[in-house]
């Protein structure tokens, strides 16, 4: 018996791909990516979703990589601006760690801007989905740094804004400081008479 | 208006030495105190409230509504002063060239507001509804008044908002449609002459008036360009600060840890600066009630083994971050790192390994967008925070630009090494662009320096290899920039398209290493597909 390989063998990625109802299917062919992915080197199981970061789709992350024994998880749906946390937590929940996820944006970076082009499309999120596969072989797990937050929460500007912050904060019994640059507080809204719609006067 | 006294040091004769002191003299209390000065305090803090506010737009450029030439011709600020009863006329309203009390009243909206002719295509939000208080008031302390508004579009969207829209009107406000092309002033009465078209009814109408309110709009105040770059954060194209998300995130900053309230998020009423006070006092108090937060794992780290003690990675780094002493060793203070890779991008040995954005990551990203057919491809290196955020809200925006990009995420372009883009040139990239923060808005603050640095390097090398520089771009992009995102696209499919096969063919041998410098198992394991 010859040992195996110990990097590649050892890879398991799951690729889960969003319809995200017709915001990436409408103009991305999400099927035809589904089956490109499950070539790609490394992946062990390709699952189209609806709606991905719904419970339906999460919960079918978190089987499949109980049940493939995955070690990686590409998602290929929305901008990691937006559900990277959230798919983090998923892949965390199931016993991964959170680093070990992938995003492929499908939806802002593709399917919303490219719709009636559905091959150029469709090409393009193959494209996405392969450098996100080719990531996730090279990620690895991370531990992140905890630090503690100062309790003390800074205001700047003494307007209508900043008072109101300042006051809610502290009464909800933080340290605030309040800073202004003028030598009182009040900003535009004391220079006002009358203020709209109550009719009644600004200070 | 402060409560106690204050010396307002711009006008005082002076104080070091003191040039009059009759305030002191004067002063029974003896509470005047030339000797205190302005002190730099400091003070640890765990989360910020940015409400740093607004500033009134300045009529003077407008001089169609001779604001600079007459009189009578006041803004809406001004206006406020007639009408308040602590102000200068004890609340007694007349106007400025007689003192006598005006009866025809004109208003003009949008003074600085919705004209893009000027730079300020935004709407202010709070001058029609100002405007209708206005003449509201108007109406109930001298029912003999005239009052005219001359609007674009009366914009009264809020709670109980249309219904004093109403009131104004069934007290005898006219609203004409139409924004006045002229104002003259008779020199005898000091009486103005509005001319408008009525868009209404498509007539040229006179009016005279008593007085004209300027209805001015309101403006980024212009201390945000120093908060922004003390705390790397964004605007949007109107100027006002950017938030996290349009709807998820309305109150947060990108930057960690730091909130919007009030107007400098955007134009907004007191009712709505109220709300988003709260809103934020409330994510910034749970923040503070945390008590620890997490930092992203994406940190540099530096292999002893591997260093070459040449220094250059903390020479490059914005934050100070890196340690290091001629001859020795450079080490990275973790809690101080974040997270750039400039240095990683920097380090000539390989001796830094960025966390979740490593080397053999990005590189590994690159080949596999131009396995199949690259010479229709765009390679886009795009920053986590401005241009890769960009090219999110081309999407939101649903704003259409051709297939051939694909976008290489890092968190910032002064990431992007050498090896990088040359690894595209090498897999067949017609073009490569490298796109980034605006040069003052880094998000590292000022990473991106690196960036254009190593460009100019980049350009040098591949000019010497008889490689077009201009198939390698620069472009900084702001997260606002969706419409600029999309034009850039369509720019480099244009360059893409003047790109033959036989130059990516020469590139791809003429950009060979001389001496390989990517170890071996990097090449073997991500070659593998
Ligand atoms: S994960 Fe993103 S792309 Fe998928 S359904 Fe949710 S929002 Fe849409
Ligand atoms: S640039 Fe690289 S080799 Fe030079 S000191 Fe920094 S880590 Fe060491
Ligand atoms: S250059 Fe950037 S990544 Fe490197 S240590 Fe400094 S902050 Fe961290």
């Amino acid at each position: 018996m010859v040992a195996p390989k110990p990097l590649e063998d050892e890879i398991r990625i799951g690729v889960f791909v969003c319809d995200c109802g017709l915001n990436i299917a409408g103009a991305v062919d999400c099927a035809a990516v589904t089956v490109f992915a499950k070539a790609l080197p490394g992946v062990v199981c390709a699952v189209r979703n609806k709606y991905t970061c719904a419970d339906p789709g999460q919960n079918e992350i978190k089987d499949a990589i109980r049940a493939h024994k995955l070690n990686r998880v590409v998602v290929a749906s929305c901008t990691p601006r937006q559900h990277e946390p959230t798919f983090r937590q998923c892949v965390r929940e199931a016993g991964l760690n959170p680093y070990l996820m992938e995003m492929a944006n499908l939806r802002e970076h593709c399917s919303w801007v490219h719709p009636g082009n559905r091959e150029g499309a469709t090409r393009k999120a193959m494209d996405l989905v392969a450098s996100a596969a080719a990531r996730a072989r090279f990620l690895q797990p991370q531990q992140e740094l905890s630090v503690p937050v100062t309790k003390r929460a800074l205001v700047i500007g003494g307007g209508v804004a900043g008072i109101e912050a300042s006051l809610q904060l502290a009464d909800a019994g933080h340290k605030v400081v309040l800073v202004e640059k003028q030598p009182s507080i009040g900003g535009i809204m004391a220079q006002l008479d009358k203020t709209y719609p109550t009719m009644d006067c600004s200070i | 208006m402060p409560s106690t006294y204050v010396l307002n040091m711009n006008d005082c004769l002076g104080n070091n030495p003191i040039a009059c002191g009759k305030c002191a003299e004067a002063c029974e209390q003896n509470a005047i105190n030339y000797d205190d000065h302005d002190e730099i305090l400091t003070r640890e803090i765990g989360a910020i409230i940015v409400a740093i506010g607004l500033d009134v737009y300045d009529p003077t450029e407008m001089d169609e509504y001779g604001y600079t030439r007459f009189d009578n011709v006041i803004t809406s600020m001004e206006f406020e002063r007639l009408i308040c009863a602590g102000g200068p006329t004890a609340g007694h309203f007349v106007r400025p060239s007689d003192q006598e009390r005006p009866k025809r009243i004109g208003f003009v909206q949008c003074v600085g507001s919705r004209n893009p002719k000027i730079g300020r295509p935004y709407c202010s939000n709070i001058c029609c509804m100002n405007t209708i208080k206005d003449t509201l008031l108007l109406a109930d302390h001298y029912p003999d008044v005239q009052n005219t508004v001359f609007y674009q579009d009366i914009r009264a969207s809020g709670k109980s908002f249309e219904d004093m829209f109403q009131r104004s009107k069934e007290a005898g406000t006219r609203y004409i449609r139409g924004l006045p092309g002229e104002v003259e002033e008779d020199p005898e009465t000091h009486n103005l002459t509005v001319t408008v078209e009525n868009t209404t009814s498509g007539s040229l109408e006179r009016h005279e008036l008593d007085i004209l309110v300027l209805s001015v709009g309101v403006q980024p105040p212009k201390d945000l360009a120093k908060i922004s770059s003390l705390l790397t954060l964004s605007k949007t194209s109107d100027g006002f600060f950017m938030e996290s998300h349009p709807k998820l995130k309305p109150v947060d900053a990108p930057t960690r840890g730091v909130f919007f309230a009030g107007f400098c998020e955007a134009p907004k009423d007191i009712k709505d600066s109220v709300c988003q006070a709260g809103a934020s006092a409330s994510r910034a108090g749970a923040l503070l009630n945390t008590g620890r937060i997490q930092i992203e794992a994406i940190t540099s780290r530096i292999d002893e083994q591997a260093c070459m003690k040449c220094g250059q990675c903390a020479a490059v780094c914005p934050y100070g971050a890196i340690n290091w002493k001629k001859g020795e060793v450079a080490v990275v203070v973790e809690a101080a790192c974040a997270g750039c890779g400039a240095c990683g991008a920097t380090c000539q040995f390989d001796a830094i390994t960025m966390r979740h954005f490593t080397d053999d990551q990005l590189i590994a990203q690159v080949r596999a967008l131009l396995e199949l057919e690259p010479q229709d491809k765009v390679v886009v290196f795009a920053c986590n925070w401005c241009s890769y955020a960009g090219a999110d809200m081309a999407g939101i925006s649903r704003i259409q630009y051709p297939a051939s990009n694909r976008v290489v995420r890092t968190m910032c372009s002064a990431r992007v090494s050498e090896e990088m883009v040359l690894e595209a040139f090498r897999c067949g990239a017609p073009v490569v662009l490298v796109s980034g923060c605006h040069y003052a808005d880094c998000h590292y603050i000022n990473a991106n320096r690196q960036t254009a640095k190593r460009m100019q390097r980049l350009w040098d090398k591949l000019e010497k290899a008889g490689v077009r520089p201009e198939r390698l771009q620069l472009e900084w992009i702001s997260a606002a920039e969706g419409q600029k995102f999309a034009e850039v696209m369509r720019q480099m499919e244009e360059l893409r398209k003047t790109v033959t096969m036989e130059e990516i063919e020469h590139t791809r041998h003429a950009l060979q290493p001389k001496h390989k410098k990517i170890p071996e198992k990097k090449t073997a394991t991500a070659g593998a597909r």
